[in-house]
């Protein structure tokens, strides 16, 4: 359903990804981990075009194009079967939860407010917001925003959403809250790229891993066999690091 | 003369004078205010979305005529339009001079604010309304601009209070708003400190009204989730 080619970008003189592929079925959940900096929120935002790539290939839906000189139009006709929740929510300040999800759908898909009212009220329920859907976003703790920008991204009915580490900016309380959702939307049969450093999520939800580090993709496969038996000795690297952390911490000053 | 300052006919004079004050206040001070002030809106909007968007060429426009303008006084820029143009074969009456100096200068500070509360905006809320499919022109009407506005109430209230007293100056291109009938009779009464207490006074009164309307203003926005 997705298939990134050969994927390049570069800010200024650092290159951020060195030529990334990768293969998204439909139905898919694919988790992708990897140590900061290795370039895995790039690679989304680039194949959402939030940022511009400079080479590489994307097939959507069996249409190809070259990502260094896609249209405007092209992008906005790809987006409408997108979704992408951020990580720190970014939900429109000014709306209500309940405005948040319409807003889309009365804008750029022309719905009548009634009919997008009634989705985004359906989609409220189903992240378990409903109740909230006057309240302002400063009104809502950050679970409970990052539902509604899950809610705003089932809204258009997307073929896949991306999550750009949905639970990062969260309080550890929080975070079931908006795991749960995903589980859900994952068992529903949504398609799913998750930029994630929940590794139970990984682990428990993900039907394929893609690791990647230093603007490579290391090692990627089956969730279970990437956790079971990775290949590479830098898959197990930071695997160790991230399931013992105190192990591989540096010795604290005092 | 302190006797004569505070005789009967200083308050015979000062009452007498109050209405023939306050109607030019009305007719003149405050219709000049709010046209330029809407004007200036909608220069500052369009000056600050052509910055804030970095289109080319319009960009670099903006940036010579906020220099201009805001390097220049108001009073030199008044007198160049009604004295100045003239030599050109340009004349225009005073009131028109007045509103439109007055909406170009207002035009060119509420155009920095208004360009100040467009970056305030947090970017990501741009980039979600791409997401959901969002065209620029919507994602700044729907979302960026009114929350822009919300921050730059009350600044842009505050150059509303300024431009109220500012329009004094148009007394210099012969407009006849509060502060020349106010020195009209102060010439023929000789009582010049009571009178300018006088239309100090209702000044205050016009800014001190426009100060309660600011507060009912920001509480309004606050109740509709605007802050």
């Amino acid at each position: 359903m997705l298939q990134v080619e050969n994927l390049h970008k570069a800010f200024g003189e650092l290159q951020v990804l060195k030529g990334v592929s990768l293969t998204v079925e439909k139905g898919d959940v694919v988790a992708i981990l990897g140590p900061s900096g290795s370039g895995k929120t790039t690679l989304l935002r680039c194949i959402n075009f939030l940022e511009k790539a400079d080479s590489g290939r994307l097939v959507f839906d069996g249409e190809d194009f070259d990502l260094g000189r896609i249209t405007r139009r092209e992008i906005a006709r790809l987006r409408k079967k997108t979704a992408f929740v951020f990580q720190n929510y970014n939900l429109f300040r000014n709306k209500t939860a309940l405005q948040n999800v319409t807003e889309g759908l009365i804008t750029a898909r022309k719905m009548p407010k009634a009919q997008a009212e009634a989705i985004g009220l359906q989609m409220l329920e189903k992240v378990g917001m409903a109740d909230r859907r006057d309240y302002f976003p400063h009104q809502l703790s950050g679970g409970q925003q990052q539902r509604v920008a899950i809610a705003r991204a089932l809204a258009t009915s997307p073929e896949i959403i991306y999550f750009d580490e949905p639970t990062s900016a969260l309080d550890p309380e929080l975070i079931g809250e908006v795991l749960a959702v995903m589980r859900q939307l994952a068992a529903e049969g949504m398609t799913m790229l998750v930029v994630t450093h929940e590794m139970s999520f990984a682990r428990e939800v993900s039907s394929k891993v893609i690791f990647m580090e230093g603007g490579h993709v290391v090692e990627q496969g089956p969730s279970k066999e990437f956790f079971a038996s990775p290949k590479e000795e830098r898959t197990r690297a930071f695997l160790r690091r991230i399931t013992h952390p105190e192990e591989t911490a540096a010795p604290s000053a005092d | 003369m302190l006797e004569q300052l505070f005789s009967s006919r200083t308050l015979d004079v000062l009452i007498e004078a109050f209405p023939k004050i306050l109607l030019p206040g009305l007719t003149v001070t405050i219709p000049l205010t709010v046209l330029a002030f809407s004007f200036a809106m909608i220069i500052s909007v369009v000056v600050a979305l052509v910055q804030f968007a970095q289109v080319p060429v319009l960009r670099q426009l903006a940036r010579f005529y906020i220099w201009i303008i805001r390097g220049t006084p108001l009073l030199v820029q008044l007198f160049i339009v009604f004295y100045g143009l003239p030599n050109v074969g340009v004349v225009i009456d005073a009131f028109p001079t007045a509103v439109i100096v007055f909406s170009i200068n207002e035009g060119a500070y509420c155009a920095e604010t208004m360009r100040a509360a467009l970056e305030s905006v947090p970017k990501g809320q741009i980039e979600a309304g791409y997401c959901v499919g969002m065209s620029w022109l919507q994602i700044m009407r729907r979302i960026v601009l009114p929350q822009a506005l919300r921050t730059a109430f009350p600044p842009l209230s505050n150059s509303l209070i300024g431009m109220v007293k500012d329009t004094s100056l148009a007394a210099n291109i012969t407009v006849a708003e509060m502060f020349m009938s106010t020195q009209r009779i102060a010439s023929r009464t000789y009582l010049f400190l009571p009178l300018y207490c006088e239309v100090a006074l209702i000044y205050l009164i016009f800014c001190t009204v426009l100060t309660k309307i600011q507060h009912l203003g920001e509480k309004y926005l606050n109740a509709r989730g605007f802050q």
